[in-house]
């Protein structure tokens, strides 16, 4: 595990320190809130824009998030019980998946159909976040309400991979992981439907936390999927996910689905880490064929270090995981045509009339939903809507809650022979932009791996695992354990993340590019 | 199970109020075959005795006591409303014989 | 808009046989919405009844309504339903501008009650059973407001205004199983049975049952065969049906309208009917574009509710009675005969006499002043009679003055005017009016005499023990008095001049 609080406050080395280590900074009195913000929003302002800039942040909460900052740093200074009971994490500031809503600033979904709309209430999340006094920096890109992979289907353009800019930084969270793998935020929030928190973490060699079902109140996250959302924690390392997941977890009245009972105490299972003695189930159906060659290395270095540390390695089969991809298919599609029925230009967002009579509310709804939806959007309510309709609810909607029971039925038995399960995250490193943008069924096989979880509602953590040797690209491991289980994670990702970062010699991001080294304009004439 | 053809897609987009041009529906029908086609050994897979599983996580009766929480004011409900008047949401004509 | 042809109704009898059924929408009294904490309350300024929840907003989630699960369980026992162990929520899918999320949260496979029955008196005392399917749980739509074109009409509308503080009410959506053999009455029972409905879910405190303010609301299908075949015919659903003389009405028409298209030979078309109150006729609603499939599948965004038995039994025993045992129990302890108490029943007073018997005054003196007088005032004034304005305790207070002595009854009456017209109560009208019973023998034996003087003839009939011609004596003395004496005093005093037995 990296040093707890290293030298210097040089804005340099401000973005590059974890979460828990600004926290330490800021107990100490050795940083201001402000001055961690301001350089946050500085890296922002250098990478993130221009044609070859990240492009992670959709909206920029410059002003706002620099007056939390100074409360933060007033309240410090004037000691007393107020400062006493500031959060851990207050004044470290966090960036938010631009799927959840946030008073005062705009939410867009990451599509044309909500630009400009700014929601009256904030999301449950959002609200713990101001309880516990963290400065939102903004609004991160996606895909196009979530919908994608790669974050190419948002319609405010493309996420770039901070490793290399012409790849995608997985999706559909690319957004919030670019912006912590490019140092522009140390936290961030995404949501995971099937795999849009963790995948993206893997190919940008960053920490995510998809959580059991019901861990975290969904309460303003624009549904995708009700039953396979989850939103979770985006950040450089395993504690600071722990940290987080801490401050947005925990039961929700407003979440009919938000589990009832009080959330372990996870921070101290990622402080705590310890592997001896656990048995880690390799899923027999989630590495080998398919996954290319650099990934089952690291896959297989990470079980190496796992057995020397104590660990017992074991080999599960989940023999229906063969059919979760078709289930998700069917699913996610399913509830999504029906949760983005309500985007139809009558109460919020974008209104298009027709362009020929007759001028109905029903014409007036159709041409602002094809004005307003993404191409990827329209082919997954389509696909949604048909899995739903008469005469084939039983063939598909039927068929996949059933593969879901079975999906449960595999992970019930493979944790009666491993205490967690682990596999690689995704089965490439990140694409290239546009490779897979016309063959949507290639995108969708990109979360294999990640799918069976949501599916099955148990958390998984995705964390770096190394550089593919063929293209020198991050690689992610991922972590999965019953629901309700998060704490397991953190306890084995801990212990995972600071073998191989003793490994490494220091954090995996220490070897990405370094983004303010390359001018905007010789890499402009290098494409 | 059937194909799924242009025809399809035009009745699918009509009942989820998605405008389609003829060459949308054929590109859609075109990429919706394949993706059908790729999920469908999801039907063979579960037995009839399998029981349906629609939330991940199995709970019962959670609700809410029947206690007054906040409201909106008319115009914060309207805040986001493309048009509106007299603090109602304004919509075009519902049925088409104006 | 064309007129459809009609049978008469005897015609459509003769030829063919009525099935109905019905799906009566009642609204829910709770304090807050069925799945969000916004005020369910009627007629605010619009749009301020509602929170994100209501308005569909992009990221919101249902919670339940406890009270409104209670209410649903209570309907459901009342409506001799079996409480479902376990039942889920689901989602009817259809864009409509006034369901903002553009689908309805409902329930599908599995409503909450299931299985029951009602029994339902008609006003000759026949008892018709009519079977329910289902009773389940919903949410309300939003208000429309059709502007421009015909008053308000949707038909030739230019736009429309949407008022969501209707959205997200609990409803309870009652369902009956077709209803056959009901014949001519079919009109009656349709009256009957959604009356019996509305009492009973206002008596169970769970509905301000108001149909004039839709907190009941009935679509009315009707289908016809002819006699012998057992295969239901086509049926229309007529909506928008909202009072109870509507729903009798509507089915009438329908059944009429139903004959002469069959006598044409026409197929009837399974369709949506409007109901006009104005001119007592359905027109053809359109068909909603989506209609054909709802797409209905379990609402991920909400658990199942399950009914333990203990729960169910514990809100069994909160009901109160049933409309219909109540209505046995009264008959009985007021000792009315079946025409009497169904009579009552009929004018709709039966709460107003069991408040004036527990306010003092006897069960037949209760049912004279409400049926002899007051009904018929209320029907002059067009109101129902609970709402003339009269007092339980000023009917035993007339009564009591009348039983004294102190005014006959037809100065009671009168005062009964004095008390309508607000002239106060009655013992200050009695006061102020100066009305008195005369009861000093002396100028009524003189006024007797006058009277029998005055009618020999009578006197003699009476005397040969005709006493049912007293009347016209009686009448002569009143008139003499001007009404002031007390015409069972003149009665008696009569009989013993003539030295008659009564």
């Amino acid at each position: 595990m990296t040093e707890l609080n290293p030298a210097g406050t040089d804005a340099g080395t401000l973005i590059r320190l974890s979460a828990a280590q600004l926290a330490a900074k800021l107990a100490a009195g050795e940083v201001t809130s402000v001055e961690i913000t301001r350089a946050c929003l500085d890296r922002i302002a250098q990478v993130d824009g221009g044609e070859r800039g990240i492009n992670a942040f959709l909206h920029v909460n410059a002003e706002e998030a620099l007056a939390v900052a100074a409360e933060v740093d007033a309240i410090r200074a004037a000691g007393g019980p107020e400062a006493d009971a500031l959060h851990e994490l207050a004044g470290v500031p966090i960036a938010v998946k631009d799927l959840i809503v946030t008073v005062g600033q705009p939410t867009t979904a990451g599509s044309k159909i909500l630009e400009g709309w700014h929601s009256p209430y904030d999301a449950t999340v959002v609200a713990r976040l101001r309880a516990a006094k963290m400065p939102i920096l903004g609004k991160t890109n996606l895909d196009e309400f979530a919908m994608g992979s790669s974050t190419e289907h948002s319609a405010y353009g493309p996420t770039r991979n901070p490793w290399d800019l012409d790849r995608i930084p997985g999706g559909s969270g690319g957004g919030s992981a670019a912006a912590v793998a490019a140092f522009e935020a140390p936290l961030a929030l995404g949501t995971d439907t099937g795999g849009s928190i963790r995948q993206p973490g893997a190919v940008t060699g960053t920490v995510g936390v998809k959580p059991t079902y019901g861990s975290v109140s969904r309460y303003g996250a624009i549904a995708m999927a009700s039953s396979l959302d989850q939103i979770g924690p985006v950040t450089r390392t395993v504690l600071d996910s722990a940290l987080l997941h801490q401050v947005i977890g925990g039961h929700d009245p407003k979440d009919s689905t938000s589990l009832p009972e009080p959330l372990a105490d996870l921070v101290a299972a990622a402080r705590t880490g310890n592997v001896e003695g656990l048995r880690i189930g390799i899923i027999k159906e989630l590495h080998g064929e398919g996954y290319q060659a650099g990934v089952e290395n690291r896959f297989n270095e990470a079980l190496e270090l796992l057995k020397d540390a104590g660990a017992t390695i074991v080999e599960v089969s989940c023999p229906n995981f063969q059919y979760a991809l078709g289930a998700y298919y069917l699913i996610m599609p399913s509830e999504a045509s029906s949760n983005l029925a309500k985007f139809d230009g009558v109460r919020f967002g974008l209104r298009v009339l027709p362009t020929d009579p007759p001028l109905t509310i029903e014409r007036v709804m159709a041409a602002t939903r094809a004005a307003g939806f993404g191409d990827e959007v329209k082919r997954r309510i389509i696909l949604g809507t048909y899995a739903l309709s008469a005469g084939y609810y039983d063939a598909y909607y039927g068929s996949a809650q059933k593969v879901r029971t079975l999906v449960q039925r595999d992970f019930n038995a493979a944790f009666e022979q491993a205490d967690v399960l682990i596999s690689p995250t995704a089965p490439t490193t990140a694409f290239k932009l546009g490779e897979k943008l016309d063959d949507p069924l290639a995108m969708y096989l990109n979360d294999v791996a990640t799918i069976p979880a949501n599916l099955a509602g148990v958390p998984g953590l995705s964390l770096p695992g190394g550089l593919a040797d063929e293209d020198g690209l991050p690689v992610g491991i991922q972590l999965l354990a019953p629901a309700r289980e998060d704490a397991r994670l953190y306890r084995v990702g801990a212990v995972l993340e600071s073998l191989l970062e003793a490994k490494w010699g220091g954090p995996l991001l220490a070897q990405a590019p370094d983004l303010a080294g390359a001018p905007a304009l010789e890499a402009q004439e290098a494409k | 199970m059937a194909a799924i053809n242009r025809d399809d897609v035009a009745h699918l987009a009509r009942l989820a109020h998605i405008e389609m041009s003829a060459e949308e529906l054929d590109r859609m029908a075109g990429e919706l075959a394949v993706i059908v086609d790729s999920v469908k050994s999801v039907s063979e897979a579960a037995g009839a005795d399998v029981p349906a599983t629609s939330h991940p996580i199995p709970l019962t009766n959670v609700f809410r006591d029947d206690v007054v929480g906040h409201t909106f004011t008319a115009e914060q409900s309207l805040s986001g409303a493309p048009d509106s008047l007299d603090n109602r949401f304004k919509v075009p004509a519902i049925l088409d014989e104006a | 808009m064309s007129t459809d042809a009609t049978l008469s109704f005897e015609e459509a009898m003769e030829k063919y046989d009525p099935v109905l059924g019905f799906e009566v929408h009642v609204e829910l009294n709770t304090k807050t919405k069925m799945f969000s904490s916004a005020p369910n309350v009627f007629g605010d300024e619009p749009n301020t009844n509602v929170n994100e929840v209501d308005l569909g907003l992009p990221g919101v989630l249902p919670v339940v309504n406890r009270t409104a699960i209670e209410s649903s369980i209570k309907i459901g026992l009342a409506l001799n339903c079996s409480i479902a162990e376990s039942c889920t929520f689901a989602r009817k899918q259809y864009f409509y501008p006034d369901t903002p999320k553009n689908f309805q949260t409902s329930q599908y496979e599995d409503p909450i009650a299931y299985d029951g029955y009602l029994d339902i008196e008609l006003a000759d005392g026949t008892v018709f059973r009519v079977e329910i399917e289902r009773a389940h749980m919903e949410e309300d739509a939003g208000k429309l407001t059709h502007m421009g074109g015909a008053a308000g009409r949707i038909q030739g509308a230019d736009f429309s205004l949407v008022d969501y503080n209707r959205s997200g009410v609990p409803l309870v959506e009652i369902v009956t199983k077709p209803i056959e053999g009901a014949g001519s009455r079919a009109p009656e029972l349709a009256k009957a049975y959604v009356a019996a409905v509305r009492e009973i879910v206002k008596n169970l405190g769970v509905s301000d049952a108001r149909m004039e303010r839709g907190n009941v609301r009935c679509d009315a299908n009707v289908s016809l065969r002819p006699h012998g075949r057992e295969r239901f015919g086509i049926r229309s659903e007529t909506k928008n049906v909202n009072s109870l003389r509507a729903v009798e009405h509507a089915v009438r028409y329908e059944i009429q309208r139903h004959a002469a298209v069959l006598d044409n030979g026409n197929p009837v078309i399974q369709e949506t009917r409007h109901w006009h109150e104005d001119t007592r006729t359905t027109t053809s609603g359109r068909p909603k574009s989506d209609a054909d499939d709802y797409r209905y599948f379990p609402e991920p965004d909400l658990v199942p509710v399950v009914a333990s038995r203990e729960w169910v039994e514990e809100l069994r025993a909160t009901l109160p009675e049933p409309p219909a045992a109540r209505r046995k129990r009264l008959q009985a302890d007021w000792g009315y005969s079946e025409l009497e108490f169904r009579d009552v029943v009929n004018a709709g007073v039966l709460d107003e006499i069991e408040e004036t018997i527990a306010a003092g005054a006897s069960a037949s003196v209760a049912r004279k002043w409400w049926m002899g007088e007051i009904v018929g005032r209320a029907k002059n004034a067009d109101v129902d009679p609970g709402q003339l304005g009269v007092a339980p305790a000023t009917i035993v207070e007339l009564a009591k003055m009348v039983d004294d002595g102190k005014i006959n009854n037809k100065m009671a009456t009168a005062v009964l005017d004095g008390v309508l017209a607000g002239e106060g109560t009655p013992a200050e009208i009695v006061e102020a009016r100066g009305l008195a019973v005369v009861s000093d023998d002396g100028p009524l034996l003189e006024a007797i005499d006058a009277a029998l003087a005055a009618q020999p003839d009578v006197a003699e009939k009476i005397r040969g023990g005709k006493v049912q011609a007293i009347g016209a004596i009686v009448g002569g003395v009143m008139k003499a008095t001007r009404g002031q004496a007390d015409a069972g005093r003149v009665r008696e005093l009569i009989l013993a001049k003539l030295g008659v037995e009564g």
